[in-house]
């Protein structure tokens, strides 16, 4: 596999997360509520995003992006986290489709230019990969590329395309051709302004809801070079696949942060307030902490195994291993209902003004949105892949 | 000998899109509709029929990928 970004050098990264905490604390939070009563866009914040360059912190310097590291985009998605869980999503699914990009087709002169674009324009990508009819499983695609030439047509029924609407691009899945058996599938990038998005699935729902994440018949067409080289199961064991779990975990473990940050605050007032009786709250504060040490300590030890697996340059085969797989799988399903856990927790602790949409101490949206955290990919279809894997394989 | 014992088993367990008979040793197995749930039930079967234990360094996709890998890493452990 080519070469992948290597640490940006850590003072400069130090001073990108400060810039980064600011744009969350001016930008993506005052803005959080609207995103989330109208079920809208982040738009001011990607507009800052694109300001600073970070559509492209995982494309390599010699494409003239930032070159950050998996460990780094994680982090940046901890951090935003903290203040918006829509916006925190909306940035890590991107970050996914450029690792697509950037970890198999840089082999490509069109994907050499393509990354090129992306820092330039500050291109916004999203992703098609499950699709009706195939039961969420994302190894398995009914539409294929029509190829003609050197161009093709693609028609898909995606049950659901995150921030579509606001996308320059779309990376879909699809057969590699009308006679290829379901799992033999390619990923094609195709441009937003050449695709007819047609609704067939609203947004409307409990969390997440600045993800915007409709459903849509998709129709496109392009040139041949838009399809990845690499066969997509190769994309998914390498890249979708740990990249999504590390990236959403991680923007899970900055809400459950944020919600135990919250709950912190309620304890020290309660003994403030009354300093000969230590708060029942503390324990639980201490409870809950303790589950929050569980979730990173998965998390940063699995991110740990995956960048040195980047690091080393790993052949593809590296990544399918079942014990990854299942490590891999492990984090997304633990910090899945930790989340839940932890933000449910806190609001115990804060009590009432946390229960209230419009009190400063609301822990209203990030426990709406913690429960989303289990059912986008669902942790029982992911259970059913470890669990059979767990059958033979012997030292997890 | 262990190739077309291995057919059997693929035959049995594999629930590929394609006839067995028709796959040459050096086909793509995944390609043939083979998906990573079943990759299990095929190990299991093998193990059970050859009495051997795939040890974890060999439970990735290239083990999967085709009859001439399965035979070599059936033989691997049978020697």
């Amino acid at each position: 596999m080519p070469p992948v970004p290597t640490a940006a050098p850590p003072t400069d990264f130090d001073q990108l997360v400060e810039r980064v905490r600011a744009i969350g604390k001016e930008v993506v939070l005052p803005a959080a509520s609207s995103v989330d009563a109208d079920a809208r866009f982040p738009t001011e914040a990607f507009d800052a995003f694109k300001a600073q360059g970070l559509l492209s912190a995982y494309v390599p310097t010699d494409f003239g992006g930032m070159g950050l590291s998996m460990t780094q985009v994680c982090r940046l998605c901890e951090i935003l986290g903290h203040y918006c869980a829509s916006t925190a999503m909306v940035f890590a699914m991107h970050q996914i489709q450029v690792a697509s990009i950037v970890h198999h087709g840089t082999n490509s002169p069109f994907f050499q230019s393509y990354l090129r674009r992306i820092v330039d324009e500050q291109l916004l990508l999203a992703s098609a990969t499950t699709e009706i009819g195939t039961g969420g499983d994302l190894t398995q695609s009914r539409c294929s590329i029509e190829r003609d030439g050197d161009s093709f047509t693609l028609e898909k029924k995606a049950p659901v395309i995150s921030y579509a609407l606001h996308s320059d691009a779309i990376l879909a899945t699809a057969r590699r051709s009308p006679e290829a058996e379901s799992n033999d599938q390619v990923l094609v990038v195709i441009e937003t302004k050449d695709t007819e998005l047609t609704e067939i699935a609203g947004w409307d729902t409990l969390g997440f809801r600045g993800t915007c994440s409709l459903g849509f018949v998709l129709k496109s067409s392009g040139s041949i070079d838009q399809v990845i080289p690499a066969p997509f199961t190769e994309v998914l064991d390498q890249s979708q696949h740990p990249f999504a779990h590390l990236t959403w975990s991680s923007l899970w473990l900055g809400m459950a942060t944020s919600a135990v940050g919250t709950a912190r605050g309620a304890v020290r007032k309660k003994i403030v307030e009354d300093p000969d009786t230590p708060p029942v709250s503390a324990l639980r504060l201490s409870e809950i902490d303790e589950l929050l040490f569980e979730m990173r300590s998965g998390l940063y030890s699995t991110i740990r195994e995956y960048q040195e697996l980047l690091d080393a340059g790993s052949a593809a085969d590296a990544f399918s291993g079942f014990g990854f797989n299942i490590r891999v799988n492990n984090v997304k399903i633990t910090s899945s209902e930790l989340v839940v856990d932890i933000v449910g927790g806190a609001l115990r602790i804060v009590g009432i003004s946390g229960y209230k949409n419009d009190s400063k101490s609301s822990l209203a949206r990030p426990l709406r949105d913690a429960y989303g955290a289990a059912l986008m990919v669902n942790n029982d279809r992911i259970r059913g892949h470890n669990a059979a894997m767990q059958a033979v394989y012997r030292h997890s | 000998m262990v190739h077309d014992q291995i057919r059997e088993i693929l035959a049995t367990h594999g629930r590929l899109a394609s006839d067995v008979s028709e796959l040459d040793n050096d086909s793509d197995l995944y390609q043939a509709g083979l998906t990573s749930l079943i990759t299990v039930n095929l190990l299991l079967a093998i193990e059970d029929h050859f009495d051997v234990e795939f040890p974890d360094d060999l439970l990735s996709r290239r083990t999967f990928q085709s009859i001439d890998a399965l035979a070599d890493a059936v033989t691997g452990l049978v020697d």
